[in-house]
């Protein structure tokens, strides 16, 4: 391909994966994402959802890059990594090779510059991982918060690296693209990760900064039920006070985000989310949530609380259980001189 | 006789292998296998029935909504709960968002890129097609992907987020659209229209939307711009109406249902054109083919047992059959069921097939592009948007959606307050299933016989065709 010397060659591959990842980046880029692509430097040489080349052009490729013929810059997967049945991989074949998705990827992941898990489930093994986890899914480098999963511990790619984590499920597709920017920049290295592997320009955030319920949260200005405009902590199982991302600073979807949208944060970008039940409710002791912010004493939290609740304007009260503004911010600051 | 193998196969959501026996540079017989199992249906039994809102969805990016509504509807029914009025028309809204975006992401960046192929450079079409629709360097998808981005923008408003939102409750929605919203919501279905206008159909939707026979199609795409049109000359210099013959039966549970009923009905249309109700009874799941046990036929009584080593055995993907048969389900199956004129005529004439798959997605999205319409202006904003929940009784429930691709059914049994069985049959599993115990095989096994392979092998472009003419959604399939 011409110039594509001088770009940086990306294969993106899905494993145990809903596609969710993709969906999310395609939304990315203002004439679209593969045109953000190409103006970023960065070569799509294969992509499942996107590229011309099927069947044996692409285990050709695959191979041409396995015995180091081909350059591989950035290998990104996206979807946890089935290792069963006994380590098989055959829950999850790449059709047409007689080899497992787990295998291509012990293959190629050391070839690579740097390898980028997109979403929860490459990262940390996520939903497929949930329950009895069926197929052994793990993530590339973590088995929820345990580092390990299909690459080890030890793994570091070409370039002296872990696996960069961009967790979220589905994980913004800005989150995607700036990370993978960072590194095609250098401008991301190891101590730019946290210690699961997550970029720190975003989870140096948590989900609860920016939120447009944070008056009521300040209040404890409660939502009883779905749909009501109070703060979703108390009642409705909302985690981001202690989840990372700067999803409440971002806008989603032109405008949107889960706490915006009216249903509780359930924390999709931490190791583990998957084990969680009842999300949309508050686990409580003693009527106390179980989750409080993470680096908040109890006793404060419980004291706050009741003179917060205390101190609370009637407006902001009475909205909390609505679902539309019943009383309004007062007029009285709205003077004007004739 | 020659056996090939295809895959992996790309711009189909998730991946799949297709094994076809090739006689006289036709195929004989063909297998297809999914071959991924991720096992949601395992992980879901044990769990408080709600927590279906956060997992299933997550089965598909892609039709993500669809599988939230599945999970709601079947939720509504073991809380006895009635929606309220605007979260459904909230909920329809969304959903047709995401059925179009899905429809719109198929033809532009899965199946038209085909037609960019070297193998096609002989043809004097070829050049034109190669700039627009080249796989991620055609001019199409720079047009495409920001309005389909900007038709999302629904889900900004209406879920938060998009995909994977829990948005879709029971009771309705969770997010009560205040005006600015609501007018919000007006103006990116104005922008909808104007692309689907401009670019795709280069004419009004309600004329497109009134040709109703194949003559009427025909004299309409003459001399016209936009690419369904340049689809139409293409489908014809190629013959794809000739291309992927499905099985005859078709199948819809019904799409976008409000006070008025379904704006899709229910139901099936058999091979003579006869439009019948919808037997629900009548679904199994066979898994003589499936690498999984046997447990019963009926998805209210069965479980999912992996077993990798079984003889006889290639798919991940069981046999759902209506009544023993193998069903085609997806836009065409919805719209013939509806009695859309054109695609009801059209079927009636050819059956189902390459062009007319692609023809009814388009059709329908014109469709719903007028409906969101509708549904944002039907909006009564003083009201509320979620019903109050309530407890979910012990019980057999179903949730019967339609997902883009077809019919979409989740089956849930609780048990003491918790999931004790949950089947799932995704469109694609009709589509895409593998032979049952009587050895028929399934629709798109179907549909590759007699296609036309040549010197090609596995590289014969007409294979992709069909394979992707009905939209695959694999990492639904075997879920
Ligand atoms: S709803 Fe959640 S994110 Fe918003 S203020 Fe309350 S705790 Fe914070
Ligand atoms: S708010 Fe919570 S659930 Fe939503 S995207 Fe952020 S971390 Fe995930």
């Amino acid at each position: 391909m011409a110039g594509s010397e001088a770009m940086t060659r990306m294969l993106w591959l899905q494993g145990a994966s809903c596609g969710g990842c993709t969906m999310s980046i395609l939304e990315s880029g203002a004439s679209g994402w593969f045109d953000e692509l190409r103006q970023s430097g960065i070569d799509l040489i294969w992509h499942p959802s996107v590229s011309e080349q099927t069947g044996d052009e692409v285990a050709d490729l695959l191979e041409a890059i396995r015995d180091g013929r081909e350059r591989l810059d950035l290998l990104v997967l996206e979807g946890s990594v089935a290792r069963g049945p006994s380590l098989s991989g055959r829950f999850n074949m790449l059709a047409g090779t007689n080899r497992s998705i787990y295998h291509w990827l012990l293959d190629l992941a050391p070839l690579a510059d740097y390898v980028v898990a997109v979403g929860s489930c490459a990262a940390y093994g996520g939903i497929p991982a949930a329950g009895v986890n069926p197929t052994d899914a793990v993530g590339l480098q973590f088995e929820g918060s345990d580092v390990g999963g299909a690459l080890g511990s030890g793994f570091r790619s070409k370039r002296g690296l872990p696996v960069i984590n961009v967790a979220g499920c589905a994980p913004h597709p800005g989150w995607v693209m700036e990370s993978l920017l960072a590194l095609t920049t250098g401008d991301l290295s190891g101590d730019g990760l946290d210690a699961v592997g997550r970029p720190t320009f975003i989870a140096n955030h948590l989900a609860h900064h920016g939120c447009s319920r944070n008056e009521f949260y300040e209040f404890k200005a409660s939502a009883e039920v779905m749909s009501e405009r109070g703060c979703l902590m108390e009642h409705l199982g909302c985690r981001a006070t202690q989840a990372v991302g700067d999803c409440n600073q971002r806008s989603w979807n032109g405008g949107g985000s889960c706490t915006k949208g009216g249903y509780a944060c359930i924390a999709c970008t931490s190791p583990g989310f998957e084990s969680a039940q009842n999300y949309l409710q508050t686990a409580k002791l003693a009527g106390i949530p179980v989750g409080l912010p993470t680096d908040m004493p109890k006793a404060w939290f419980v004291a706050l609380a009741a003179l917060s609740k205390s101190a609370t304007p009637r407006r902001v009260r009475v909205n909390a259980t609505a679902d539309h503004v019943v009383v309004p911010p007062s007029r009285s600051g709205d003077k004007r001189s004739p | 006789m020659t056996r090939i193998t295809v895959g992996p196969f790309n711009r189909v959501e998730g991946d799949l292998e297709v094994r076809l026996d090739i006689e006289r540079g036709r195929v004989a017989r063909a297998e297809v296998t999914a071959p991924l199992y991720r096992g949601f249906e395992q992980i879901l039994e044990g769990r408080p029935p709600l927590d279906a809102l956060v997992i299933a969805p997550r089965i598909c990016g892609i039709c993500s909504v669809s599988q939230s509504i599945a999970a709601a509807s079947a939720l509504r029914q073991a809380m006895g709960v009635m929606p309220a009025p605007n979260g459904v028309l909230a909920t329809n809204i969304a959903h047709a968002a995401e059925n179009a975006a899905d429809h719109l992401t198929h033809f532009y960046i899965f199946f038209m890129p085909d037609f960019a192929r070297a193998s096609y450079a002989a043809h004097g079409w070829h050049s034109a097609v190669a700039e627009r629709f080249t796989a991620t360097k055609g001019s199409a998808a720079r047009d495409a992907l920001p309005a389909r981005a900007r038709l999302l923008e629904t889900m900004g408003v209406i879920a938060g987020k998009w995909p994977h939102s829990l948005a879709f409750q029971p009771g309705g929605t969770t997010r009560a659209i205040e005006l600015g919203e609501r007018i919000r919501l007006t103006a990116i279905a104005a922008s909808f229209r104007g692309f689907l206008e401009r670019v795709v159909f280069a004419d009004r939707l309600e004329n497109v939307l009134a040709l109703s026979t194949p003559d009427e199609l025909d004299r309409w795409r003459e001399g016209r711009d936009g690419d369904f049109a340049h689809f139409l000359r293409l489908a014809d210099a190629l013959s794809l109406a000739d291309l992927g013959r499905g099985p005859g039966l078709l199948m819809s549970f019904g799409a976008y249902h409000d006070a008025d009923g379904a704006r899709f009905r229910a139901g099936i249309r058999s091979r003579s054109g006869a439009i019948e109700a919808l037997p629900v009874a009548g679904i199994t799941e066979d898994v003589s083919h499936a690498w999984m046990r046997e447990t019963s036929l009926d998805p209210a009584e069965s479980r999912t047992v992996p077993d990798a080593d079984k003889a006889d055995a290639y798919s991940w993907c069981k046999a759902p059959r209506l009544a023993g048969q193998p069903v085609e389900v997806g836009a065409l199956a919805r719209q013939a069921i509806d009695g859309q004129p054109l695609i009801s005529n059209l079927v009636t004439s050819g059956g189902s097939n390459v062009r007319t798959r692609v023809i009814a997605r388009l059709i329908e999205t014109a469709q719903l592009a007028l409906s969101i319409e509708g549904w944002i202006k039907a909006l009564r904003l003083s009201e509320p948007f979620c019903a109050s929940s309530a407890d979910i009784a012990d019980g057999h429930f179903v949730g019967l959606v339609e997902a883009a691709r077809g019919s979409l059914g989740h089956w849930l049994a609780v048990r003491s307050g918790r999931i004790e069985r949950y089947q799932i049959i995704a469109p694609t599993s009709w589509n895409f299933s593998p032979r049952d115990a009587e050895g028929v095989a399934g629709p798109l096994e179907q549909a590759l016989v007699g296609t036309e392979v040549g010197d090609a092998g596995a590289r014969a472009v007409g294979i992709q065709h069909v394979v992707r003419s009905f939209d695959p959604c694999m990492v639904c399939t075997a879920h």
